[in-house]
């Protein structure tokens, strides 16, 4: 029995605009929204819509028995609830089919998991937390930003509780080794690893369209006919494709839609099944070790990281950049917590790469810019902005460990604060219970003694955060000044 | 080859492309190539081109003895290539002012007659072509188009014109009439057309109304520098960045949108110094303008460098800017690239045609030339991937690949005649 798995990939980052030096600290907003709003637009209309109907129509057709997953990023959601919400409810209702499953991933489809393992963490928190929000499911099996993968992030994808990743069937990682069965990570034993099968999922994306292709034309028939004469042990395939693949790159005349339509019939007759990941990953037990030293990803030919860590542009901003999460993190300021998302999309590296030949075009037909000099000029500018706001936020000769306890201070004298309130709040209600059985003339009295009291916690919690050391002193007064009073009273 | 300057005595970039390129073309072999010049001064290299100079070839019989002319012009000419040149005179040139050899005197220079010394050039061009036997002309830039169309009606031998520049890059659009119509002359008669870059092309096919199928580009190259210019050291110290602009302070070098771009630089980093290197037209308005914005402090005015000083002024360089508004070619930026400064470079500049590893902007985005400056100093990764990915890249483009595409074009318009 074979199992075929499709993932589905949409993401789409906030562009920058046009920012030059003079602007920074002067103006502090950054994307541009025409761009954004131009191309999400653009591909929502050739691609989403009619891939994601398609996907529907597949589910109904087969009896429900079509099956595949999509891996959507946060800042793609963002972008969709503001341009075009419709297919927000559209996804809903791939979800509520049951048989679509969100995959797990980062927020901003960024490269925290290389550089910053806490940071990572909140990214793909706060990316579940989304999708749960939206769809209704809590991911179970992740998929990082263009499945970038190693031993290191094997261990971190564990820790936060997921049994299954997928990733990028690399040939100089598998070798002679075949992408189309379950493995296991050689440093985290327990998680299981899906990987791609590039030469598939190539044969729609790349070659489909291809006249030259001596397999052309590709039919549904042909290619499930491909699928289920693998040899017997084979039992997976895992196919990642870029959901704009399908209506932009392959424009719908050239019927790659009608094609995905007649796969579940097809496959039905050779016995070929769709499922999710997370099935795939209870079914099947692994058969291997996969050791994984050294990061790759499914972008460009090499398969590595080179796309967005190859050159010393892209080292470099990446540094500066993730040398002010911490800080960014420790801040309440929501602005600059959205700026640090959408900062950290890996898309801003990939256009400062200077790769030459085929992989070069590739950078470059996405890239708004017109050389990765210019990428990395406009994203430096943009940087120094942030880094300046951040440090508005908390003075740069504090150093971190310094400003954690200073920040834990406040925060544990706000608690305090907050329960000594409460306890006043607790005797008032015992006084004025008390004041029930009491006569009149003394409960004004009381009254007037008890609202110069609570005034003033009221007022030193305004200054306490800002002054964490002089806000001591007047909760330590009020402590023994509040249960005086009703005692007297009683 | 006519050519009007050749190294070590150059006075523009045209010098230093013709040598570049008949190196180039003499290292594919199989070349035979006479270069003439208006003024030798007998310290050229020579080896792979044998030099003719007009001013040593006689237009007028003189009876002179083999010693007096090997005393005479020895040191630049062998003597036997004068009596052979003396016995292809072909008119009788007396009553022009000639020395005691026969010869007309050229300044080698651009001079206040310099229409004059382009036809006395042309008619000892006459003469040599009567004298060196030839498979093909080729005349680099307007001054040797009229001696290039001369050699051709005598030789019947095909014309390649080199096109370095036109008078519509000089002038920014307002032609001198002359220099318009000898260019138009020039490009009607060659068979065909070489342009040192797409932009040249353009304006050749455009403003001149070529058929573009005659025109073809051949980029220019550079040659490498010694080692003794590459390793000069630096001699400032580290304090304060340098922002070089380096060439004629004219019209079409575009030194104002440096002078404005430096203005909007120095308004937010003031580490960084400015210095415009060289003389021309403009300098004095460059001058004011400076003044104006009140840089003056920080901006720098060198005066024209000679020789080894423009390298000693790249090799203290933290950017070079070349805002040209319309330049055929700009071989400088190669050579800013070759000694390791990042360089930022007006789209409408021939060379930006083939170079990756520069930034590029138009030349009037002042605020991105400004941003790109900012960008290098404040950034050292920037400056340094520049750096590194610049040398590599210049040392890829060699003449002898620019000398192969125009050996190319020979063949073809050689075979297309007969």
């Amino acid at each position: 029995m074979k199992n075929v798995c499709f993932y589905f990939k949409i993401h789409q980052p906030f562009r920058l605009k046009r920012y030059r030096f003079f602007d920074i600290g002067n103006d502090h907003y950054y994307y541009d929204d025409f761009a954004d709003d131009e191309i999400i637009s653009r591909l929502a209309e050739q691609s989403y819509f009619p891939m994601a109907q398609t996907l529907l129509d597949m589910i109904e057709e087969s009896g429900r028995t079509f099956k595949c997953a999509i891996s959507i990023s946060g800042t793609a959601i963002e972008q969709l609830q503001l341009y075009v919400p419709e297919f927000i409810d559209l996804l809903k209702k791939l979800a509520d089919t049951g048989c679509v499953e969100f995959m797990s991933g980062t927020y901003a489809h960024s490269l925290a998991s290389l550089e910053d393992p806490e940071e990572f963490i909140r990214e793909v928190k706060m990316h579940d937390d989304l999708i749960r929000q939206l769809f209704g499911q809590k991911p179970v099996t992740f998929a990082n930003t263009e499945l970038i993968f190693d031993d290191e992030i094997a261990g971190v994808i564990k820790s936060m509780g997921f049994n299954a990743c997928l990733t990028e069937g690399a040939k100089h990682i598998l070798g002679w080794k075949s992408p189309n069965y379950v493995y296991a990570s050689a440093a985290a034993p327990k998680l299981k690893l899906l990987l791609t099968n590039d030469k598939l999922a190539e044969d729609i994306s790349l070659r489909f369209n291809n006249p030259e292709w001596d397999e052309y034309p590709l039919t549904a028939d042909k290619y499930v006919d491909w699928i289920a004469n693998l040899p017997e042990q084979e039992q997976i395939v895992n196919l990642y494709l870029s959901m704009d693949t399908f209506g932009t790159f392959l424009p719908a005349q050239t019927g790659i839609f009608d094609f995905m339509k007649a796969l579940p019939r097809f496959a039905k007759e050779k016995g070929v099944e769709f499922t999710n990941p997370s099935s795939i990953a209870s079914k099947l037990k692994a058969v291997d070790h996969l050791s994984i030293p050294f990061p790759i990803s499914d972008i460009d030919e090499a398969r590595d990281v080179s796309a967005w860590k190859g050159n010393d542009l892209q080292n470099e901003a990446l540094r500066k950049l993730y040398s002010v999460g911490e800080r960014v993190n420790l801040c309440n300021d929501r602005r600059l917590k959205q700026d640090w998302e959408y900062l950290q999309s890996s898309d801003h590296f990939f256009y400062m790469s200077t790769k030459s030949m085929d992989d070069g075009a590739s950078h470059a037909a996405f890239s708004p810019y017109d050389s990765p000099f210019s990428a990395f000029t406009n994203y430096m500018n943009v940087l120094a902005d942030f880094i300046v706001r951040v440090e508005e936020q908390y003075p740069e000769e504090i150093d971190n460990e310094e400003l954690n306890s200073l920040l834990l201070t406040i925060r544990n004298q706000a608690a305090e604060i907050n329960s000594l309130n409460k306890e006043v709040k607790v005797l008032r209600q015992n006084i004025l219970e008390a004041d029930d059985a009491n006569n009149e003339a003394r409960l004004g009295e009381v009254e007037v003694a008890e609202k110069a009291d609570v005034e003033k916690p009221k007022k030193t919690r305004k200054t306490a955060a800002k002054k964490p050391a002089a806000e001591k002193k007047p909760a330590a007064e009020k402590k023994p000044r509040a249960p005086r009073k009703p005692k007297a009273e009683k | 080859m006519f050519g009007w300057e050749f190294p070590p005595h150059i006075l523009g970039g045209l010098g230093t492309a013709s040598y570049g390129l008949t190196k180039g073309m003499h290292a594919n072999g199989d070349m035979d190539i006479t270069f003439v010049i208006p003024k030798p001064w007998g310290d050229e290299e020579k080896g792979f081109a044998q030099i003719i100079g007009a001013n040593n070839t006689p237009v007028a019989w003189r009876d002179v003895s083999w010693d007096y002319v090997a005393q005479r012009i020895g040191k630049t000419m062998d003597p036997q290539l004068y009596f052979d040149l003396r016995d292809h005179i072909y008119a009788d040139f007396n009553y022009m002012h000639l020395n005691d050899l026969g010869c007309i005197e050229f300044s080698g220079k651009y001079p206040d007659n310099l229409l004059e010394e382009i036809n006395n050039y042309s008619i000892v061009a006459g003469v040599i072509a009567r004298t060196v036997p030839c498979d093909i002309i080729h005349s680099h830039d307007w001054l040797t188009y009229p001696a290039g169309i001369h050699a051709k009606n005598i030789t019947g031998k095909p014309l390649v014109i080199h096109v370095h520049a036109t008078d519509f890059d000089r002038s920014r659009g307002k032609v001198n009439p002359t220099v318009f119509s000898i260019e138009k002359d020039g490009m009607e008669n060659a068979d065909h057309i070489i342009t040192v870059s797409n932009l040249t092309r353009k304006t050749v096919i455009e403003q001149y109304g070529i058929n573009p199928d005659k025109v073809t580009t051949v980029h220019n190259a550079v040659i490498p520098l010694d080692d003794e210019l590459l390793n000069i050291p630096r001699k400032r110290n580290d304090m304060d960045k340098v922002v070089t602009f380096l060439g004629r302070i004219t019209m079409q070098k575009g030194p104002e949108y440096f002078v404005e771009a430096a203005a909007k630089v120095l308004q937010k980093n003031k580490n960084v110094r400015f210095v415009m290197a060289g003389s021309g037209d403009m300098m004095d308005a460059m001058i004011k303008l400076v003044a104006k914005r009140d840089i003056a402090d920080k901006f720098h005015f060198t005066g024209f460098l000679r020789g080894k000083e423009v390298y000693e002024m790249l090799a203290d360089s933290d950017v070079y800017v070349m805002p040209s508004v319309s330049e055929p070619f700009g071989i400088s930026p190669l050579e800013a690239m070759e000694m390791g400064v990042p360089s930022i470079i007006s789209k409408q500049s021939g060379c930006a045609e083939i170079l990756d590893n520069v930034i590029k902007t138009d030349y009037w985005d002042i605020d991105a030339m400004a941003d790109a400056m900012h960008s290098i100093v404040t950034n050292p990764a920037l400056h340094n991937t520049l750096r590194d990915r610049g040398i590599d890249e210049i040392h890829g483009i060699t003449w002898e690949k620019a000398g192969k595409k125009v050996i190319d074009i020979y063949k073809q318009v050689i075979a297309s005649r007969s």
